[in-house]
C-alpha cells in the first residue's frame, strides 16, 4: 500500500435505520484519494445503503434515518447546502442499466444541462469525451440521436457510466454494475475503470457481488456483513490465506454459510 | 410419437371452451350498444341536417334545431376543463412526485378515490350551495362549469397519477443521482413520458361532463334560451345557458307533441359529440404510443 495517502471520504460511526430496522450498525473507515476500494458482502449487508448515504439519495427514502457522519474532503455531507452539487461530485452507477428515455446525446448531456451548461460546443465535447471514456463512442458515434433506451443492456450500462462521468465527478461509485452485463462487456468496463483510476486519478468505490472482480481491480477491499464492516484491508491481505477474520476467508473462498 | 394424455385433452377442451365463453360475453356486451346507436340513428334520420345543428329550437321546442343547447354544452365542458384539468394535473403531480407518505397524503388520496364515486346529484347540491349561493355566482355557466369541474377533478387526479406512476422509478433515481432536482426530473423525464396518459384521462372527462344533467340543472342550465345563431360567443359565462343533456330531458318528458325525430336527433348529437371526443382520445393515445420511448 502506498504511504502518505490522502483521505477522500471519512466515514465515522455511521448508523442507518429503515424505520426501526437497522441497515448499517455504526461503521467507520476511510476511502483514500485515487484508490479503487472494493466493497464485497452478501445480500442485505448494507452496501447499497452506504453509497446512498454518501450522495444523500437516501433522503428520497422517507423512513430512513442516518446517524454518525460521512465527510467528503473534510466536510460533513449532511451539512452541505447544495446537495445537487454534492451529487454531481459523485458519479453513481446502479445495478440495472438505465438509459433515460432521451437520445444518447441528451442522456450524456443531461447532468451538465441541469447544472446550467448551455454552450453547444462544450456539451459536444463532454458527450464525446464521456462516451469515449465509457468505451461506447465507437458504437454510437453515428447515431447520437437514437434513443438511449433502445441500446442493448451492456451498451446502456456503458451509457450509464458515460452519464455518471458527464458531471466530472471526483468519486465514482459503482453498485454491482455487472449484474445485467455480459462477461465481455464487464471486462471492457473493468478496463475503463482501471484507466479512470490511473489516468483520470478518480477515486472509485466498487460494490460487487463478484469477489474476483474486487480481486482484479481493487487496491483495498472492505467486507460487509449484515450492516457491519467485518474488515477492510489491502486486497492482497483480504484474498490471502490469512485475513484477520475467518469469515472473510470463508466468504471470498465461497464456503460461506 | 406424441400421444395426447387425458389431462392434455381436458385442458385443450377447457381452454377452447373458456375462449368461446369470453367471446360470447364480449358480443353480448357489444350488441345492445350497436342496437341503441343504430336505432337512435334510424329514428333521427328525418331531422338530421346541417341546419338542425345551427338553428335555435323553435315553437316551444317543437321544431327547429339544437344551436343553443349545443353551444351551451360546449361552453360548460370547456370552462369546466379549463378549471379542472390544470388543478387536477398539478395536484396529481404533487401527490405522486413530491408528497411523502404520511397521514395527510393518505387522507387526500382516500378522498380522491371516494370523491370519484360520489353521485352527480350530490355534486349538484354542493354546486348550488357553494357557487350559486355562497360565491354569489347565481345560476350561470360559470357556476355550472365549476360544479362539473368539482365532479371531474378527482377522476382527473386519479388518471393523472396513474399515468405518472407508469414512468419507471429507475428513471427518477437515475436523474437524482445526476444532481437533478425533483422539478428538473419531472419536467424533462416524467411529464414528457406520461403526457399521453394524462391527456387521455382528461379527454375522457369531456364526455362525462357533456353527458351529465344533474350537476348543471340547478346551477346554470335552463329550459329555454334563444341566442344568436352561428355566433360562438353568444353566451356570457355569468349568464345561464341551455345544454344538450337537459334539453333532451325536457323535450322527451316535459313538452307534449314534439316532432318525432327531434329527441332522437338530440340524442344522436349528444352521443356523437361524446364518441367523437373519445375517438380523439384514442387516436391521440395510439399516436403517442408509436413514439413510446422505452
Ligand atoms: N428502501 C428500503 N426500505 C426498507 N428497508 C430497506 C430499503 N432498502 C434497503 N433496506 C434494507 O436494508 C438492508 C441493507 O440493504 P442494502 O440494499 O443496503 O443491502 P446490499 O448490501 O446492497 O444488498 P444487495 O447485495 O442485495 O444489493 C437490508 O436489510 C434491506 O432489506
Ligand atoms: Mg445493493
Amino acid at each position: 500500500m502506498k504511504q502518505n495517502v490522502k483521505t477522500k471520504i471519512e466515514i465515522s460511526d455511521l448508523k442507518v435505520h429503515y424505520g426501526n430496522k437497522p441497515a448499517l450498525n455504526g461503521i467507520s473507515f476511510d476511502v483514500y484519494e485515487n484508490e479503487i476500494l472494493g466493497i464485497i458482502g452478501p445480500a442485505q449487508s448494507g452496501k447499497t445503503t452506504l453509497l446512498k448515504v454518501i450522495n444523500r439519495t437516501l433522503e428520497f427514502t422517507a423512513d430512513a434515518t442516518v446517524e454518525g457522519s460521512v465527510k467528503l474532503d473534510g466536510v460533513d455531507v449532511s451539512t452541505i447546502g447544495d446537495v445537487y452539487g454534492l451529487r454531481r461530485k459523485i458519479g453513481m452507477v446502479l445495478p440495472l442499466p438505465v438509459g433515460l428515455p432521451l437520445s444518447i446525446y441528451d442522456n450524456v448531456a443531461f447532468a451538465p444541462r441541469t447544472a446550467g451548461l448551455r454552450n453547444k460546443a462544450e456539451l459536444d465535447e463532454i458527450v464525446e469525451r464521456c462516451l469515449q471514456q465509457a468505451a461506447l463512442w465507437d458504437e454510437v458515434k453515428d447515431r447520437l440521436n437514437a434513443l438511449g433506451t433502445k441500446l442493448s443492456g451492456g451498451q446502456q450500462q456503458r451509457l450509464t457510466i458515460a452519464r455518471a462521468l458527464s458531471h466530472q465527478p471526483e468519486i465514482l461509485c459503482l453498485d454491482e454494475f455487472s449484474i445485467a452485463v455480459d462477461p465481455i462487456t464487464t471486462m471492457r468496463i473493468e478496463e475503463v475503470l482501471k484507466m479512470l483510476s490511473t489516468e483520470a486519478k478518480m477515486t472509485i468505490m466498487l460494490v460487487t457481488n463478484l469477489v474476483q472482480q474486487a480481486k482484479r481491480l481493487a487496491n483495498r477491499t472492505a467486507f460487509f456483513l449484515n450492516g457491519n464492516l467485518i474488515e477492510i484491508d489491502t486486497t492482497d491481505v483480504i484474498f490471502s490465506e490469512n485475513p484477520a477474520n475467518q469469515i472473510t476467508y470463508d466468504y471470498v473462498n465461497g464456503n460461506f454459510g | 410419437m406424441f400421444t395426447e394424455t387425458e389431462i392434455g385433452k381436458r385442458n385443450r377442451w377447457s381452454e377452447n371452451g373458456m375462449k368461446i365463453f369470453f367471446l360470447v360475453m364480449t358480443i353480448l356486451m357489444i350488441v345492445p350498444l350497436l342496437l341503441i346507436i343504430g336505432y337512435l340513428f334510424y329514428r333521427a334520420l328525418p331531422v338530421l341536417s346541417f341546419e338542425f345543428l345551427f338553428t335555435n329550437p323553435k315553437d316551444n321546442m317543437r321544431s327547429g334545431g339544437l344551436w343553443a343547447p349545443f353551444l351551451g354544452t360546449i361552453y360548460l365542458v370547456v370552462v369546466s376543463l379549463l378549471v379542472s384539468a390544470p388543478i387536477g394535473v398539478f395536484a396529481a403531480v404533487y401527490l405522486n412526485e413530491y408528497a411523502r407518505e404520511n397521514w395527510f397524503t393518505r387522507i387526500v388520496n382516500l378522498a380522491v378515490v371516494n370523491l370519484a364515486g360520489v353521485p352527480s346529484i350530490v355534486h349538484a347540491l354542493f354546486g348550488v350551495g357553494a357557487f350559486v349561493l355562497f360565491a354569489g355566482l347565481g345560476e350561470s355557466v360559470l357556476a355550472a362549469s365549476l360544479t362539473l369541474a368539482i365532479m371531474t377533478l378527482p377522476v382527473i387526479i386519479a388518471s393523472t397519477k396513474e399515468a405518472l406512476n407508469a414512468v419507471p422509478m429507475s428513471f427518477r433515481e437515475a436523474c437524482w443521482n445526476l444532481g437533478a432536482t425533483r422539478w428538473q426530473t419531472i419536467r424533462r423525464i416524467v411529464l414528457p413520458n406520461s403526457i399521453s396518459g394524462i391527456l387521455t384521462g382528461v379527454i375522457l372527462q369531456v364526455s362525462r361532463a357533456a353527458g351529465e344533467t344533474a350537476p348543471i340543472m340547478f346551477t346554470g342550465a335552463v329550459f329555454y334560451k334563444a341566442i344568436a345563431e352561428g355566433d360562438v360567443f353568444a353566451y356570457n359565462v355569468l349568464d345561464q345557458c341551455m345544454a344538450l343533456s337537459l334539453h333532451l330531458f325536457t323535450i322527451s318528458t316535459q313538452v307534449p307533441d314534439v316532432a318525432e325525430g327531434i329527441p332522437y336527433g338530440t340524442a344522436i348529437v349528444l352521443v356523437g359529440t361524446v364518441l367523437l371526443v373519445n375517438a380523439a382520445a384514442i387516436v391521440l393515445r395510439v399516436y403517442l404510443r408509436t413514439r413510446k420511448r422505452w
